[in-house]
């Protein structure tokens, strides 16, 4: 996975300073949060406010250390990566979150399935989305019907079992 | 009673038909998933918890056993005929088992590496039924400092001791902790980290967070990247029996793997691949056909895959006997007890024996039932080899979202699922290891738990922690854990530790 390429070597990790930033976001956060609790010690001495804290400090800890690599360069190759597919799939889950509750289950996994599929090279989303949508459509009944699971129904489930 | 009348007993609860209709559905999905690049037995049981919450308990726990050892037999499958290791745990095996393969010696290599995984998987089982009780025993004398030192220890092996970066490591674990914090607080009733947002009052669900890792995190990584070669199915020429030679190559580090994977999958240090690589270097110098070693050795397959299958039994010593998982698989398998209301560890062993005792027995049947699915149905197992990998991951993300929507049917739980599964992309591409972050989200609550308990009992007084001898040895062994590596790492010698690491399981 981490394969060196020929580049200079110790150069400045942007990326992993990102990384670095996003800790200090994080760690301020629990720091945030936890000086806002009551600390009710009680008998240990420690209270709701104590653990949250401590792990604040230890991720401003990394946060540090991660910048140390990252200005170092120690930070590994990352892998070449393509962003259209990673989207296409992050755009399908976007899509079932947004319409499930109103198209159903099948038809909000079904554009999940097609998008999932266009980005490992299947491209043809006009047969994919419909395979989606069928097969979602099973995996619906035989969860919601028969293990009882509570999927949330759209017009074509109700259009299948018209009693839900 | 001893073991033995207990595990009679237990045999008698897992022999129930409906206990073999859960067990063998178990194995069953197991090996399919073992068998399937991208998914291992992880991912399955984390999305197996929500479809299971209305079942009977005894039945699903033993059914994600047999997903845990079910995963074990399958991974070797993948490695032996496509070179690319199902899970983490059968990395190995491709190197000698691909090669056999390619000469036209699958079928041996296949009948090896199950007939290792069953023998392993017996004698594994056997030893965890009769070491239990006296874990158990000795559990039971653990306070909640030595159980607190215990989880710090396992913190520590899971995060730092193994793998390219301890920097990594405890920073998946310190965000899993972080993670661990959202919701009420246990003792006090307040609301932590949860932002006036009525959804984060119950803390985050285990299941979404390992489903978004595990299932979304590896669907993008996979997807993004940029040289896809496609991988190429060795067809199982001849005979899948082995010859007489075979045999005699086979049996001996078929044995020495078991006793090799046993005590490091019981060992709160992380998953069964470091058994396989010790398995593997092991053969590697008793073996009298060295110059077969690279080329095609059946010895480099026997071992390691009975050390996988050994330490596999191995992780659920601690789990079962003090509720503390070693590996990821483990890690989810304790969410699993804890959906039911149950905690594993010394107690169970005292409140639901038929359940403990039906479980560890169960494996034993699971096993038989392994080695018959894996032997004469070998050819079953090739042919989900050759399912497309579009239609493959959109499967994938569809049951993936679909045991979340089925545990909690909103928009915030996929945001949730979405967000951490970008985290777990982020996390892959940067080389940040898996296991820590979701092992620190299921053991971060019950360490502080124990933390506080213990500190309480005491006073506040912290000195507490150190004055059991048991806990302070397993501090100590922490803390030699910790900063070992570091020095190693420091002189340039991190490269065994990072060959000891695995990715995921």
């Amino acid at each position: 996975m981490s394969a060196p390429r020929h580049e200079p070597p110790r150069r400045r990790d942007t990326a992993a300073l990102i990384i670095a930033a996003g800790l200090v976001v994080a760690g301020g956060v629990m720091l945030w949060d936890s000086a806002r609790l009551a600390d009710l010690g009680g008998y240990s001495g420690i209270g709701p406010a104590s653990v949250p804290r401590v792990v604040g400090f230890g991720l401003l800890g990394l946060a540090v250390w991660t910048a140390i690599e990252a200005l170092r360069g120690d930070f590994p190759e990352r892998p070449p990566q393509n962003a259209a597919p990673v989207l296409w799939i992050v755009a399908g889950l976007a899509l079932q979150l947004m319409l499930l509750h109103t198209t159903g289950f099948s038809i909000a996994t079904g554009i999940l399935f097609g998008f999932t599929a266009r980005a490992f090279g299947k491209r043809n989303l006009a047969m994919t989305i419909p395979v989606g949508i069928v097969f979602a459509f099973v995996v619906w009944v035989v969860f919601s019907q028969l293990l009882m699971l509570h999927l949330p129904a759209g017009p074509l489930e109700h259009l299948a079992f018209p009693r839900g | 009673m001893s073991a033995f009348e207990f595990l009679l007993q237990g045999l008698g609860t897992a022999a129930e038909p409906m206990m073999l209709l859960y067990a063998l559905i178990g194995v069953t999905l197991g090996t399919a998933v073992g068998v399937l690049p991208g998914i291992g037995p992880a991912l399955t049981v984390a999305l197996l918890l929500p479809v299971t919450y209305r079942l009977d308990p005894a039945g699903s726990l033993i059914m994600f056993a047999g997903i845990y050892y079910g995963g074990m037999y399958g991974g070797s499958t993948t490695s032996i005929l496509l070179n690319t290791p199902g899970e983490s745990a059968s990395i190995i095996t491709a190197l000698e088992g691909n090669k056999m393969a390619r000469k036209g010696r699958g079928g041996p290599a296949l009948a090896t590496a199950a007939i290792g995984s069953f023998i392993a998987g017996l004698i594994a089982t056997l030893l965890l039924a009769f070491l239990a009780p006296s874990i158990v025993k000795l559990a039971l004398v653990f306070g909640p400092r030595e159980y607190f030192a215990l989880m710090v220890l396992a913190f520590v092996t899971v995060s730092a001791a193994f793998g390219d970066s301890a920097l990594r490591g405890l920073t998946s674990l310190f965000l899993g902790l972080a993670l661990a914090c959202v919701g009420i607080d246990q003792l006090t009733g307040q609301a932590r980290l949860s932002f006036g947002t009525p959804e984060l009052l119950d803390g985050i669900e285990v299941t979404t967070m390992a489903v978004a890792m595990f299932a979304v995190g590896e669907a993008l990584f996979i997807a993004g990247q940029r040289n896809q070669q496609e991988d190429e199915v060795t067809a199982v020429k001849g005979s899948i029996w082995m010859s007489a030679r075979d045999w005699a190559r086979s049996w001996k580090p078929w044995l020495r793997g078991t006793f090799i994977g046993f005590p490091i999958g019981a060992m709160p240090a992380g998953g069964a691949e470091i058994g396989t690589f010790l398995s593997y270097a092991t053969e590697k110098k008793l073996t009298k056909h060295p110059e077969e070693f690279g080329h095609g050795a059946i010895e480099g397959v026997a071992g390691p895959e009975a050390a996988n299958n050994a330490s596999a039994a191995g992780t659920l010593v601690p789990l079962l006997t003090l509720g503390l998982p070693t590996s990821a698989t483990a890690a989810i398998m304790l969410a699993g007890f804890q959906q039911f209301g149950l905690q594993p560890g010394p107690l169970l062993f005292a409140t639901n024996p038929t359940l403990v005792w039906g479980l560890i027995a169960s494996l034993l049947i699971a096993n038989a039932m392994l080695l018959v699915l894996n032997l004469p149905m070998i050819g079953l197992w090739v042919k989900l080899l050759t399912v497309p990998k579009p239609w493959l991951y959109a499967g994938i993300l569809l049951f993936a979202t679909l045991g979340t929507i089925g545990a909690n049917p909103s928009a915030f739980e996929l945001g949730m699922l979405l967000g951490f599964g970008v985290l777990g992309y982020v996390m892959r591409l940067f080389g940040y290891p898996i296991a820590p972050i979701v092992v620190g989200l299921i053991l971060g609550p019950l360490a502080e738990q124990q933390l506080r308990r213990a500190l309480s009992i005491n006073q506040g007084d912290w000195t507490t922690l150190v004055q059991s001898p048991i806990a302070a040895a397993l501090l100590g062994i922490a803390a030699l854990a910790l900063i070992v590596p570091l020095i190693l790492r420091a002189r340039g010698k991190g490269e065994v530790l990072s060959q000891l690491a695995g990715e995921e399981d």
